[in-house]
Parts: C-alpha cells; structure tokens; sequence
C-alpha cells in the first residue's frame, strides 16, 4: 500500500494552491456577499483547464479522466479557498462534461463535450423537482417523442450553474414499465425555443455559486440527443451521482482544511488571560478531533478516487466519502467558528463563511440520510 | 532561435537553517522550489517563443529531484529540458556551475547544428545562495554579451532591447545583438501558472534528459569540487546581540525614555 502522491498531483495540488491563493482569495468574500461568480476568476479558471480536468485532451480536457485523486486534489485545493468555485467547476466537470464523455455518442462529444471542456459553455446536472430530489423516481418532467423529436415539459429546482449554463443534463420521465417510471436523461442546448430559467435562488451558503430553476415548454429536443439509450436514465442517473459524490466529498476536505488552518493561526494568535487560547485544552480538543475528522475524510475520498481509477466498484466508498466528508467539515467549520468566538460571527472573519457553505454539503449531492440509507442498504446486503 | 533558460532548485523557505557541524544548508523536511526569479526567466523565454517563434531549452544542474523544477518549467511549456546530474558535479561553486552549464549549451547547439543565434536567460540571483555570479559567469563561459539585473526585455530583429534600473533612478536601456546572455529580476513580468493540461503533458508525454559529465566531456578540473576556486569557510547565521526594548506611553514619553536610554548608552 502506497498513500504517496505521484509527482504529478504532487504538482498539480501546489499550482491549484497557488492559483487559488492569488486569483481567488482575495474576492471570495465580495463574491459571497454580492452572490457573484467573478467573472475574471471565470476566464483565469478556464485557462488553467479547471473546467475539464477529468475529460481527454482530445475532447479539449486536462486529460486527468483517469486520475481521479488528481481531480480530488484540484477540487479540494479550490474548496479550500472558495467552496463557490470547487461546487461550480466540480458539478460542471463531474455531473454533466464527464457523462457525456462516459455515455455520449462521438458526435455529442465533439458537439457537446468540447465546448464544455474548455469552459466555453457551462453545464449543469438536472434531476431535482419540487417532488422528487432524494427519491429520483419522483420524477414528473416528461418528454413524449413527436417525429424525430422528444417534446420536453415540467421544470427544475435547485440546479447548480442552472441560470449560467448552456448545456443541461436534464433527467426525465419518457415512459412507465408497469409500476417503474422510465427515465431518460437527455441533452439540451440551452439556446433551444422553449427553455428559461426560472427564480435564481438565494441561498445559506455558496452563496456566489448559481442555484436556479429551470423551465420546459415545450422544448424540442433532437432525438439524437438522447444520452445512453431512452430508458436508461435512472440507471445512468445514479452513475453520475456515484461520480460526483467523490468530488463533493473533496470539496467537503478542503473546507474542513480551511476551517482547521484557520483555526490553528487563530488560537496561536489569540491571547486571552495572558496566553494564547491555542494552550488551553478545552480548544486543543476542538483542533484535535477538526484534523482527525478532516483526514479520515481525505482518505476515505482518495480511496473512492482510487476505487473509480482502478476500475473497482466504489458507489458505496463514494457515499461513505460524501457522509463523512461534508459531517467533518460541518464539524469543522462549526468548531472553527467557535474557536474564534465573537470574531468567528463576523463576516470579516472567513470561518462565517466557511460554517455556511458546509451546512449546504450536507444536503446537496444527497443528503447525509440518503447517503446512510444508500450504504446501510449496501451493507446488510452484501453482510460484511 | 533557442532560448535558453537556467532553473536552480532552491529551498522553498524565507529563513535558512545551518547545520552547525556540516555548515551545509538544513534541507530534511523542507519543500523544494523553482527559485522564483528562474520563473520569471522562463516566463520571457516562453513570452519571446510565442511573439517570435523558437525553442525553450530548460537547463538545471543538480542532484536527480531537480528534475521536478524542470518539470515544472515543461508544465510552463518549454520545449525541452535538460538535468546536469553527476556525482563529479557535486560541491561546484559558481564558476564550476557555470562551466558546467556552459558545456551543456554548447553540446545541444552543436547537437542540433551549430545554431548561431541563440540567447539564454538567467534569473539574476537564486533566492539561496544569493551570489548573481553565474549568470556572468556563464556569459563568459560561451563569450557572450551579458545584461545583468534585467528589468524590462524585448527582441526586435536580432537584437535585445532590455531595461535596467541604475542606482535606483536612472534607466539605462541597453540593447545586444545576438547571441547574448541576460539575466532578469523578478520585475521582468509576472510568471505564468502551469496549466492542468501543462502539468500532464510534462510528467506523462515529456521527458527530462540527463547529461552526465561523459556526456558533457567535462575534464574533472574544472566541474564539481575540484574544478571550483572558492570553498566556502563557513555559514552561519549572525547571533542577535543586545536586548530589544518596547517603550510604551505617549509620544512624549517614549521620546524621553528612548533619550536617557541613549543616554545611558553613550550614544547620545
């Protein structure tokens, strides 16, 4: 067993670091206060090729589709400065650029794939409805084939990147096997008569990230938009979600980092009763458990990254990765802001907005009852 | 046109230790860096490539780990890049280092046919030992024109046009016909961040070439310990001496106090 990183991601994480710490740290603040994806970070991101880390480079990607703790470590690093960017670039790449390279026909490849790669188009993952979220049957948009077109209608809530995307994977119900719904997820160019997007949401935390709702009427969709085949969307559905749990999980470990290094300055600094808090066991405690916590996330979700890049199955890993991860970086953030006392409340203070990003991780991408239903099913299951 | 740029891997710390007994510089447990002015050379050779056309050689002596520095600069976008490791290249002060490097340089544009035009550009000192020596040391090495402390740089036609800061006012532009040498301070521009694609590229479709000193025919008089002319005595870092006071109270009073402390000092 080797926990090393080869020098490569050694490398990679030291840029990401740098990168973030200079382009990205210094607004991150005034992003989250204004609810704005900067739109220079956006152009430096898409040079960096942040926007298609885990696609080939023949499609116009990084070319790290086979190094998934490379994409963990890029993901973190940014997480570490700004969950914001890590939720943006990591849904874009890992819910919707990554199936279409795993599913998607050569030709929606080259039409859709390469855009999204090099960051000229955004993309975002639909499947949440007012009615259906944790439980993905609940699935009410539909689309009816008409010719050699699928008629979508219905609408969806919550999408990340939803107002700002140009290319959606939308999960809908085309048909119904007896009791089960039959879902097919297709491909829709948001340019396509029909489409809008709905309320922009404003939210607790990642606050600059775009949340909104989108809108079907009578959208048309070519029928050679389809990814995978008609009828496999709830399989593919939740491959997607396999996927993009580890990412969020290593979004998760690089909050939880940020809150710990916080943390650690802060009670070195700060003196009260004529030393600095940091010798005083009652925050030694809290500082112990956040590192702890934050590296029994960091390998958890390297292990998912490493399951996935060996061919293994690692849907359970995953969303043990995703519990474990966004459970630690609550635990951290909500100890960083306690460590900090009344500082930790102000938003001068990162750690504010650090305990509200995580709160979001453990909803989003599945809640964490979801993500313990998914693996106590798994467990009693297979027994062991 | 071959540009060529010198990298030295450097300890990624503001403060050096000193081992006391070996009087060499404590390395365990510190990450190494490119030194950072060397990211700025290769950033204006990549800059001149892109405006102009051309190939960046990146060069580095030093132990086989330097080869991550050289790495870094193919993940920059150099076209080639080269590690001078040998054990008989161990201990080289500047002189000997620039020998060496000078070898290395000759060699590859003999190799690829005696190339005429060529310009190599250094950054002017290494955030270690500090000396600015073998950038001009190497500039003699290959009989070449040198630019030092290199501010401002721009090829027009064959020539060089550099800007250089003297004595903290006056600017002096200087311009050289090439081949030329020039070695650039971190003003020069701001060095760009290797790329995801950059970073892949440079570990799985790039390699770094070892030249060793057969390779470089070196005679073993003049590479490595035995070919270096000075020795270094000993480093240490200077004892703090004498106390250090905090005064406190008003302007006024802190004006006094520091006074009758010169005062009492005889100093005043």
């Amino acid at each position: 067993m080797d926990f090393s990183l080869t020098e490569k991601q050694k490398m990679i994480r030291r840029v990401t670091r740098e990168f973030a710490e200079k382009h990205i740290a210094p607004i991150a603040e005034e992003s989250d206060q204004q609810s704005r994806l900067d739109p220079q970070v956006m152009e430096e991101m898409k040079k960096m090729g942040y926007f298609g880390t885990c696609i080939p480079k023949e499609y116009g990607g990084a070319g790290l589709h086979e190094d998934t703790i490379s994409f963990c470590i890029i993901t973190e690093e940014i997480g570490r400065i700004d969950a914001s960017w890590s939720i943006t670039t990591g849904v874009h790449a890992s819910v919707c650029a990554y199936p279409i390279y795993k599913f998607g026909t050569e030709e929606q490849k080259q039409k859709f794939l390469i855009p999204l790669a090099k960051g000229e188009k955004l993309g975002v993952f639909a499947l949440t409805e007012a009615n259906a979220g944790s439980d993905a049957g609940g699935v009410e948009t539909n689309a009816y084939l008409d010719g050699d077109e699928w008629v979508l209608n219905g609408s969806k809530i919550f999408a990340t990147n939803g107002g700002i995307a140009e290319t959606l994977l939308v999960v809908t119900k085309t048909g119904q096997k007896g009791k089960r719904k039959e879902l097919t997820v297709f491909i829709v160019d948001t340019n396509t008569p029909g489409y809008s997007v709905g309320v922009r949401e404003d939210k607790l935390g990642v606050r600059a990230s775009n949340t909104s709702e989108l809108v079907f009427q009578d959208v048309r969709i070519p029928k050679e938009n389809v990814l995978g085949s008609v009828g496999s969307g709830f399989r593919i559905g939740l491959q997607i979600l396999d996927y993009g749990r580890i990412l969020m999980a290593a979004q998760c470990v690089g909050l939880g980092q940020a809150a710990l290094e916080a943390s650690i300055k802060y009670a070195n600094e700060r003196v009260q009763f004529g030393r600095p808090i940091g010798s005083f066991q009652g925050v030694q405690w809290k500082i112990a458990d956040m590192g702890v916590a934050v590296e029994c996330a960091r390998l958890l979700t390297y292990q998912a990254a490493w399951m996935c890049d060996n061919g293994l199955e690692y849907g359970t890993m995953g969303s043990m990765a995703k519990l474990k991860a966004s459970e630690a970086a609550m635990q951290a953030t909500h100890d960083a802001v306690q460590i900090h006392g009344g500082y930790g409340l102000m938003k001068a203070y990162a750690v504010e907005r650090y305990f509200r990003d995580a709160k979001m991780a453990e909803i989003y991408e599945g809640t964490s009852e979801i993500q313990r239903m998914v693996i106590a099913q798994k467990l009693l299951r297979r027994g062991y | 046109m071959k540009i060529f740029t010198c990298i030295k891997q450097v300890p990624g710390v503001s403060e050096v230790k000193i081992d006391p007994k070996t009087n060499t510089l404590v390395r365990k447990g510190i990450p190494s860096i490119t030194n950072p002015m060397d990211n700025n050379a290769t950033e204006l050779a990549l800059s001149i490539k892109e405006k102009h056309g051309g190939e960046v050689i990146a060069l580095s002596m030093g132990p086989p780990q330097a080869e991550e520095v050289l790495r870094q600069a193919l993940a920059m976008g150099a076209d080639e890049a080269y590690l001078l490791t040998d054990r008989a290249f161990a201990g080289a002060d500047t002189l000997a280092t620039s020998h060496t490097l000078g070898l290395a340089i000759k060699k590859i544009l003999k190799d690829s046919g005696d190339e005429k035009k060529y310009l190599v550009i250094c950054g002017t000192q290494a955030i270690d030992g500090d000396t600015a020596q073998v950038g001009p040391e190497l500039a003699e090495e290959l009989g070449l024109p040198q630019i030092t402390y290199v501010q401002k740089c721009e090829l027009k036609g064959d020539k060089i046009i550099t800007e250089r800061v003297f004595r903290s006012e006056e600017t002096v532009i200087i311009e050289s016909k090439l081949p030329a040498l020039i070695s650039v301070l971190k003003e020069v521009n701001d060095p760009r961040f290797p790329t995801m694609t950059g970073i892949v590229n440079a570990h799985e479709e790039m390699e770094v070439k070892y030249l060793n000193a057969n390779d470089l025919k070196a005679g073993k008089e003049n590479i490595g310990l035995t070919g270096s002319k000075t020795e270094v005595f000993k480093i240490f870092i200077p004892e703090k001496k004498g106390k250090h006071v905090v005064l406190e109270g008003s302007v006024e009073e802190m004006v006094q106090q520091l006074c009758n402390n010169l005062k009492e000092d005889k100093l005043l």
